[in-house]
């Protein structure tokens, strides 16, 4: 009898522990990485990659994304679109203050607006359908645009759209205003200290309008210039959060295994890397969409996703990343299947022209997956060459139309409009260029659906166009999809809560405890 | 000629190199027919660990390929580099040291000031700016490791030549109005030998060193296995997976050891000062 009083005990303490674990902590403080050091803070100014992921937590954009890339509240907390699809109007949050102490208003969400057409290339291009901007009233900010924009309300992130102070800079040179160095938000962290070369060190915002976050006190970036040093960093306890990209592939699995190890895929959503090949196709033997797809075929993408990627990360299906807005799997499916590939070559007459393939200068991993890739192609009886170069020189031979096939990933943004047409559409062809249409594909069925997309209305008739368009283009293979990408993110999974969003540590730690 | 194999024979070094030597190039002429298995293909799960399957005895590496079928491949890549540059480099070496030592005055000025132009320069660093200049290639590598390998032939035949010029025999066949090829081509040149045939040893050694560093930081041919690459490859996982970079070290250990002692062999039988007979 007592046994099984003890045991109810236990049981019941072991069901209440995890109810209990959710409850957030206050206080602690966090060592993260960040590779490689950013070149400055001022988010409207810089755009980096790690810029972004240390900035993206003292700055704010009007809204936030889920994982699914649904708008949430931010710094707007309502929004809502007239009949037309032509006006949105943003409720700001009130009571906001910037971590002077002066209030956050409509006049800073017009200025900053201003500021980052000339400042962010990006944002420059996601406002290049706004007609006017207007500020009724001090809490209220009104788009009109001037043709239905259907991805509109998915520019308004931190990193495409920062909201910065208008007391601060307004007047001022923005290039050479002080507070750049010393950046100035309304977000959960403020920027403390920066030791060039040893780590940034961002403080709780202690005004915060979300009352109890963030629960963190403090964040130490740690800037470490090594790769196996970093490893050696979270293996010493030095520091806590590997951000996706601070250490090299290889090491994932052998840290992911240390005890107290959580890693994940998620927090990237909203990029959306996507990798690929990019074909040629306008020469040789790859001009011929069965040679294409025979290389489709013959390429093992899975056996890519688990020995090169750890398992880490998707085979594509198509041109848009399954979490890009109207994914569809439903198109014509390429598993691996060197019997098909060998007949389609066959049928097509390829009689073991040479094909030369440009790895991705990118370190280790690209390297290995260049090798298995040519091994792939050459066990259907391709003749393959693998040129030897850097990154610079890539860029160039891709630019110049100098390649057969190349590796490549580029981001996608969420949405069709903003990061898939881009690489299909006849109109992005110019040479010299490395992201746009460099595989040479022209097809304008395609340049109408990607046209008629971006400003089509409702939303189910931007479905119909880009479901049609992600069909024509597998069945078409202008490049060859390989892998969703996903860059994992070790922390200590003492650390809670980190990643909730699609762009994950960017803007992380607002959500984040320490469970101690 | 019998002499000289004789004292090869007798000094015990020279006997283990040329064994090595032997079975090194044999693995690279005949190992390819025995496993026909490209090195580059993926056979097995990633990183097996050595002496687990009989088919992969060595393992596998990040990607799944046969470690042992990449060193038997590899030592294809590794010796004809070390050979082919070392050949290159006693090509362009012997004919410039030659000439100047023959010559001398202002030949050999200019001769030597050329020279020294490459001696100046860091081999290393120049043969990986050669190679990058030039796309890495299994040609590119030859090329730069040939012209960062020349210099000392080219001064070691000099001064044999300098000092053999002074000969009564060649002044005798100057005398006799002997053409100046015919003089260095038959009267000193074979006299001058026997240092490059012991420095042209060491050569192949430091050759196959050279390409393997090369290989080790990226600058290999990508379409070429090799045991640098190998090494350079494995490194990352050293501490996962310890035999990717182990075993293709050990063979770049053997062969650049095979040659040395090959060369203190030659030294020993080709060296006129060490009585051969009743020491």
């Amino acid at each position: 009898m007592p046994k099984r009083v003890l045991l109810g005990l236990l049981l019941a303490c072991g069901l209440a522990a995890p109810a209990l674990a959710q409850e957030p902590k206050t206080g602690g403080v966090i060592n993260a990485v960040i590779q490689p050091e950013p070149p400055g803070l001022m988010l409207a100014q810089v755009q980096n990659g790690p810029t972004q992921m240390v900035s993206g937590n003292i700055f704010e954009g009007l809204l936030r994304y889920s994982p699914k890339l649904e708008p949430q509240p931010e710094l707007a907390e309502s929004w809502s679109v007239s009949e037309d699809a032509k006006t949105y109007t943003f409720k700001l949050r009130k009571g906001v203050t910037w971590h002077d102490g002066k209030p956050f208003t409509a006049a800073d969400v017009l200025f900053s607006i201003e500021m980052l057409k000339q400042t962010h290339a990006r944002a420059r291009t996601n406002l290049a359908q706004v007609d006017k901007v207007e500020a009724p009233d001090d809490h209220t900010v009104v788009f009109t645009l001037k043709q239905p924009f259907g991805p509109f309300l998915g520019i308004f992130e931190v990193g495409s759209m920062p909201m910065v102070p208008k007391h601060l800079y307004e007047g001022t040179d923005w290039k050479t205003n002080a507070y750049n160095n010393a950046p100035i938000g309304t977000g959960p962290f403020m920027f403390r200290e920066w030791q060039k070369g040893s780590f940034i060190r961002l403080v709780k915002n202690p005004n915060y309008y979300e009352k109890g976050k963030p629960y963190l006190d403090e964040i130490y970036w740690q800037i470490i210039p090594d790769a196996a040093a970093r490893s050696v960093a979270y293996e010493t306890g030095k520091v806590d959060v590997l951000p996706g990209g601070s250490v090299e592939n290889f090491d994932v699995p052998r840290l992911s295994k240390l005890k107290d190890t959580c890693v994940t895929g998620a927090g990237w959503e909203f990029f959306s890397p996507l990798a690929w090949l990019w074909l040629n196709n306008r020469q040789g033997p790859l001009a011929d969409k069965r040679v294409r797809q025979a290389i489709m075929f013959a390429i093992d993408r899975d056996f890519a996703k688990d020995v090169i990627w750890n398992g880490l990360g998707k085979v594509a299906t198509g041109p848009s990343a399954s979490t890009i807005k109207y994914y569809t799997d439903d198109v014509k499916k390429y598993p691996y299947d060197p019997a098909k590939a060998k007949a389609l070559l066959k049928e097509a007459g390829y009689k073991g022209e040479k094909i030369r393939l440009l790895p991705l200068a990118y370190g280790e991993t690209w390297q290995r997956w260049g090798e298995a890739v040519k091994q792939n192609l050459q066990d259907v009886g391709m003749t393959i060459e693998t040129i030897a170069t850097d990154v610079a020189g890539g860029n160039q031979k891709i630019g110049d139309w100098d390649y057969d096939i190349a590796f490549t990933y580029l981001y996608q943004y969420g949405d069709p409009a903003l990061g898939v047409g881009r690489n299909y559409i006849s109109s992005n062809i110019a040479k010299g260029q490395v992201f746009n249409n460099v595989e040479g594909y022209s097809n304008p069925e395609i340049d109408k659906l990607f046209a008629d997309g971006a400003v089509a209305t409702p939303d189910s008739k931007r479905k119909e166009i880009y479901e049609k368009a992600q069909k024509i283009l597998v069945e078409d293979v202008p490049v060859a999809w390989m892998l969703e990408l996903q860059f994992p993110t070790i922390t200590r999974c003492k650390v809670k809560n980190l990643i909730t969003t699609g762009i994950g540590v960017n803007d992380g730690f607002k959500d984040a405890w320490l469970d101690k | 000629m019998r002499q000289f194999w004789k004292s090869m024979f007798k000094s015990p070094s020279g006997v283990i190199g040329l064994v090595i030597l032997l079975l090194a190039i044999s693995v690279a002429l005949f190992g390819p027919m025995l496993f026909p298995n490209s090195p580059w293909r993926m056979v097995q799960r990633p990183f097996l660990p050595p002496f687990t399957l009989s088919t992969v005895p060595l393992g596998t590496d990040a990607l799944g390929r046969d470690v042992f079928a990449g060193m038997i491949f590899g030592a294809r890549v590794s010796l004809l580099v070390g050979l082919v540059s070392t050949l290159v480099a006693l090509v362009v070496g012997i004919p410039i040291g030659a000439m100047a030592g023959y010559f001398g005055g202002r030949v050999d000025d200019a001769l030597m000031r050329f020279t020294e132009f490459f001696q100046t320069i860091p081999s290393f660093a120049l043969a990986i700016v050669l190679v990058a200049i030039l796309q890495p290639s299994i040609y590119s590598i030859v090329a730069s490791i040939a012209v960062v390998s020349w210099p000392p032939v080219a001064r070691l035949v000099r001064g044999e030549v300098l000092s053999l010029r002074t000969r009564e025999y060649v002044q005798a066949a100057i005398v006799t109005g002997q053409s100046n090829t015919w003089i260095i081509l038959r009267e000193i040149l074979p006299n001058a030998l026997s240092p490059v045939i012991v420095l042209a040893s060491l050569m192949v050694a430091t050759a196959i060193l050279l390409e393997s560093s090369l290989s080790f930081l990226g600058l290999g041919d990508p379409n070429l296995i090799s045991w640098g690459y190998m090494v350079g490859a494995g490194r990352t996982v050293i501490r996962q997976a310890w035999w990717i970079t182990v075993f293709p070290g050990i063979a770049i250990l053997i062969s650049v050891l095979g040659l040395n002692l090959i060369g203190e062999g030659l030294n020993d039988a080709l060296n006129p000062r060490l009585s051969r007979e009743g020491r």
